[in-house]
């Protein structure tokens, strides 16, 4: 075992972990900060990205160990403290991005490290950046067009909802 | 309506909040005091025979509690089949054991031999890497047609063949169809493969077992689309255990696609272990280890064949399949390719005979189950490629021969036994005709040769059939359970109400849409109605949520219970009134009496019926709960109609979905924008099963596609915005809501309209091309093209 320091959501977080324990379980069995999901064992879901200071990260990719001084941050703290959600969030359900919830978390956390690298993207850079972010439930219809609005764009031209509607 | 939305507005799902903020309650974010893990050791081998399981130096190991193999389940129920069909010769199919931990022999790669329960799952992981295992390994048995060949090993010693059952249907019919093929004036013929599929909800299965030694209550917790049909099959089953000492809990699930409708050894294994070991005990599967444990879908090999008359109406129709089981019946495989599957076979059309055979098959595979569609998915793709390759055939339009033969007429009894309430199948072709842009096609195929890419146009039909039921006919067609639903509607003193239903949402959006059923029947706010589902200490028994049925049959039962509250809320409105029971009107949660003035609110009576001061003691009892069961009279036939245009690069044979659309009828619609994002997952799921998915096994039944490093499954960038469109409603006539369902729809529409548009690129480039079996991978277009 061996001790870890990190700032996890603002706050300073120490643990002792195994050399093998990864980010995702640290933050996951140790902080209880259980909306981080794991939706896989080869690093392909996405499910578990945080970001870890600032960039988005597979928290499965990572020991926790090599997060030591790292400034890390989940889903939980992405509304604000009265539970306000934030742009993201607000898009996810106002467009109606998400069914079951599981890839959620790391959908939005995707979404945001995309939007603040490229605050007006195309469909396509946005269906290219989410290559390792799987969703089951969606078909990334309503994902992409949550992303899209999020970014200020305007989504009533989507073909697909003229008709539905 | 309700300010905040009722029937037919899309109401903001209110569930999301929790789940956009990382505080969902996902099973394995569970955990309970002094909870230990297990590690199941899995057989790397497809068939073999246990000599020797040799745990000592493992149990020695640090941190382990104790180490369970197949010798600790010798006299413990094994995990039982909850559907028995009878074939063609009045037999019952052949029904092998199947074990908690594997006893005797392994039977598939992924079957558990040994369960490790550690303090922790690192511990658990490593002692099971200590366990010393001495396994004959036995030639297996993976084609399903070898697997019926005479001196083919066995996947069971004890039963006479690998053969499960031989199923006709309808058998009555099968003279008269040879006899219609023998008259025909055209028949099409198609061999196809529908593709054996994983289901992959995003959240892996898990399961946490607890005992409470003081009560002697078992709880578990569990990733199930129906906690009660867990709790019975469990505890009636398998461990011997009385419901009201069993209570199954089903939180927030991430997903379930009907692989988590089935009650699994590892269940039954966290239950019976944490009364054995006197903790809690936890299991999370890895996703590696659900490739190997989750059921499997589809997986069938068929033969169809279309028989026409000289002006292309079709006249019989008769399909030949084998269908794989794998190594054990999983929960509902045995209704799978008959009943769901056999009775969907008219389709759309007005085909006047068809004939079926099923011959379902044990192999040395993972067992196979219902996935989104579960039977119908592979009726619609077999009937909707044989009208193509028949329309190629004639030189006629595939959307005209479609037509021509189109039931028009409702209701319609089919051939094979069902009877369509409601439907209008040119209304949905038309719109579709009208939103896919049908005339803009050989503009686009222009743009797309100019590009150097080859453009196909595909459409096809469905009918499909959800909500399965009754329960006294799918007890005659071997069901071992009913297929009611139920609601316990209670409402507060203050007026709020909470609906407790059997069914279960995992994506699916109940505790927003129920909610607007019941805002509506009232004329309050949606926000007064909470749902809870997922709990049998909560809610009364019910059968889950699977086959499209949540609304249809869950929603029907919430009506009668609400209706219920509304009849006795009367009564107590015309006591606080001093009127006539038949004179109380409800309007916008106000009861008057009608041609006056007098009014009391929702309220108001609520209050009364739990401080029954000015009550009609004598005549009523308190309170205000009320509990339905609806067991419907009949499926709901939801249908429609799908376009797909791909284009296919022809250096590459890579294909690309550049447009797809889907007008459906779904009858009434509660909540559109949760029906759109319903038919948009299903679309992709077929999309996925057309061109990318597909569980593939080497002859030795090792698994190839064990993981998502070689599972394909569809990423943003494999699918297009949809086109969806649910204008066309022909309300179901016989459940209260005029609804069909509409969660399985997209799933079981798309992968024929994908396939059709494919073999249209192809044979637009002069390429005589019939037929490529699913996934139609670059390697296989590419195949395709160069032999043809």
């Amino acid at each position: 075992m061996s001790q870890v320091t990190m700032t996890v959501n603002g706050k300073t977080a120490t643990g002792d972990v195994e050399g093998r324990t990864l980010l995702v379980h640290f933050l996951r069995d140790q902080l209880q900060l259980t909306g981080t999901h794991v939706g896989c064992d080869t690093s392909q879901c996405g499910a578990c990205v945080v970001h870890v200071d600032g960039k988005a990260v597979k928290s499965c990719t990572m020991l926790a160990l090599e997060a030591e001084g790292a400034s890390v941050e989940t889903i939980e703290a992405q509304a604000a403290a009265d539970g306000t959600l934030n742009t993201v969030q607000q898009a996810f359900q106002d467009y109606h991005g998400l069914q079951c919830g599981f890839c959620t978390p790391g959908m939005v956390m995707s979404a945001t490290a995309l939007l603040k690298e490229n605050p007006k993207p195309t469909e396509a850079e946005i269906r290219h950046h989410l290559e390792g972010n799987i969703c089951r439930c969606t078909g990334y219809h309503n994902i992409v067009k949550s992303i899209m609005a999020a970014s200020g764009q305007d989504v009533s031209n989507i073909a697909a909802e003229v008709a539905a509607e | 309506m309700p300010k905040d939305g009722g029937i037919g507005a899309s109401t903001k799902r209110r569930e999301d909040v929790r789940f956009l903020s990382g505080t969902g309650n996902y099973t394995d974010d569970i955990n309970l005091q002094n909870q230990t893990y297990v590690h199941f050791l899995r057989s790397d081998i497809a068939h073999g025979r246990i000599n020797n399981i040799d745990t000592s130096a493992a149990s020695a190991m640090p941190g382990v509690v104790r180490i369970f193999t197949g010798a600790d389940f010798e006299g413990v129920g094994g995990i039982p089949c909850g559907w028995e069909i009878t074939d063609r010769f009045g037999e019952k199919m052949q029904e092998p054991a199947h074990p908690v931990l594997a006893q005797g022999k392994v039977r598939h790669v992924g079957d558990p031999i040994c369960a490790v329960v550690a303090e922790s799952l690192e511990q658990a992981r490593d002692a099971a890497e200590a366990i010393e295992l001495d396994i004959e390994e036995l030639p297996a048995v993976v084609d399903m047609k070898k697997a019926l060949e005479e001196g083919a090993p066995k996947v069971h010693d004890d039963l006479t063949s690998n053969l499960c059952y031989d199923w006709g249907f309808v058998e009555e019919n099968k003279a008269a169809v040879e006899e219609a093929f023998a008259n025909a004036a055209h028949v099409t013929t198609l061999e196809l493969v529908n593709n054996r599929l994983i289901a992959n909800p995003m959240e892996p299965r898990v399961a946490v077992g607890d005992f409470n030694r003081g009560t002697g209550d078992h709880t578990l917790y569990t990733t199930s689309q129906n906690p009660h049909v867990i709790r019975l099959l469990m505890g009636a089953f398998v461990l011997g255990i009385p419901e009201h000492k069993l209570r199954v809990v089903a939180p927030d699930v991430g997903g379930g696609f009907g692989t988590k409708i089935f009650h699994y050894a590892e269940e039954a294994f966290c239950t019976f272990a944490a009364k054995a070991v006197n903790r809690p005990v936890k299991w999370t599967s890895t996703r590696s280890e659900a490739f190997m444990s989750d059921a499997h879908g589809r997986d069938h090999v068929s033969t169809i064949q279309l028989a026409l008359d000289a002006d292309n109406n079709f006249t019989a129709l008769r399909t030949d399949t084998y269908a794989n089981m794998g190594a054990y019946l999983s929960t509902f495989a045995p209704s799978v390719p008959t009943w769901l599957h056999g009775t969907l076979m008219a389709g759309n059309y007005k085909t006047p005979l068809v004939y079926v055979n099923v011959k379902a098959v044990f192999t040395n595979t993972v067992p196979v189950d219902a996935y989104r569609g579960a039977g119908r998915p592979e009726a619609t793709y077999q009937l909707e490629r044989v009208v193509d390759k028949a329309a190629l055939e004639l030189g006629v339009d595939p959307v005209a021969l479609r037509r021509q033969n189109f039931i028009t007429e409702f209701p319609y009894a089919t051939p094979v036994a069902v009877e369509y309430d409601t439907g209008d199948y040119h209304a949905t072709m038309d719109k579709l005709t009208q939103v896919a842009d049908f005339a803009g096609f050989e503009a686009r195929r222009a743009a797309s040769k100019a590009k150097g890419k080859l453009r196909g146009f595909g459409v096809n039909c469905y009918i499909e059939a959800c909500g399965i039921a009754p329960s006294n006919l799918v007890g005659q067609l071997g069901a071992r359970a009913g297929l009611y639903e139920s609601a316990t509607v209670r409402v507060n003193a203050t007026g709020g109400l909470v609906v407790m239903t059997g069914s279960h949402s995992h994506g699916q959006g109940h505790e927003t849409a129920f909610p607007q059923v019941i805002a509506d029947m009232i004329g309050i706010d949606a926000s007064m109605v909470e749902i809870e589902h997922g709990d049998t200490d909560k809610a009364p028994m019910g059968m889950g949520t699977y086959g499209s049925r949540s609304l249809a049959v869950g929603g029907s039962a919430m009506v009668r219970a609400t209706e219920k509250i509304i009849n006795k809320a009367k009564k107590i409105a015309a006591h606080l009134m001093e009127a006539s029971e038949g004179d109380i009107e409800l309007k916008d949660g106000q009861f008057s009496v009608a041609g006056t003035d007098k009014s009391v609110a929702w309220g108001d009576v609520t209050l009364a019926a739990y401080v029954p001061h000015n009550y009609p003691l004598e005549d009523i009892e308190p309170g205000l709960e009320e509990t339905a069961f609806y067991d419907p009279a009949n499926f709901t036939y939801p249908s429609g109609a799908y376009c797909c245009e791909v284009e296919v690069d022809p250096d590459t044979g890579k294909v690309t979905i550049e447009r797809f659309a889907a007008a459906d009828d779904f009858g009434n619609i509660v909540n559109p924008m949760i029906v759109s994002g319903q038919v948009h997952g299903g679309i992709a799921q077929g999309i996925g099963q057309a061109l990318l998915e597909g569980a593939a096994y080497d002859e030795n039944g090792q698994l190839l596609t064990g993981s998502y490093m070689d599972y394909a499954m569809p990423r943003a960038s494999d699918v297009p915005f949809y086109t969806v469109d649910h204008s066309c409603q022909t309300p179901c006539t016989h459940n209260p809501l005029g609804v069909k369902g509409c969660g399985e729809a997209g799933a079981i529409g798309s992968p024929p309209a994908v396939v059709n548009a494919v073999v249209d690129a192809l044979r637009s480039a002069g390429k005589d091309i019939t037929h490529i079996d699913m996934p139609l991978s670059p390697a296989r277009v590419w195949a395709a093209m160069n032999n043809a």
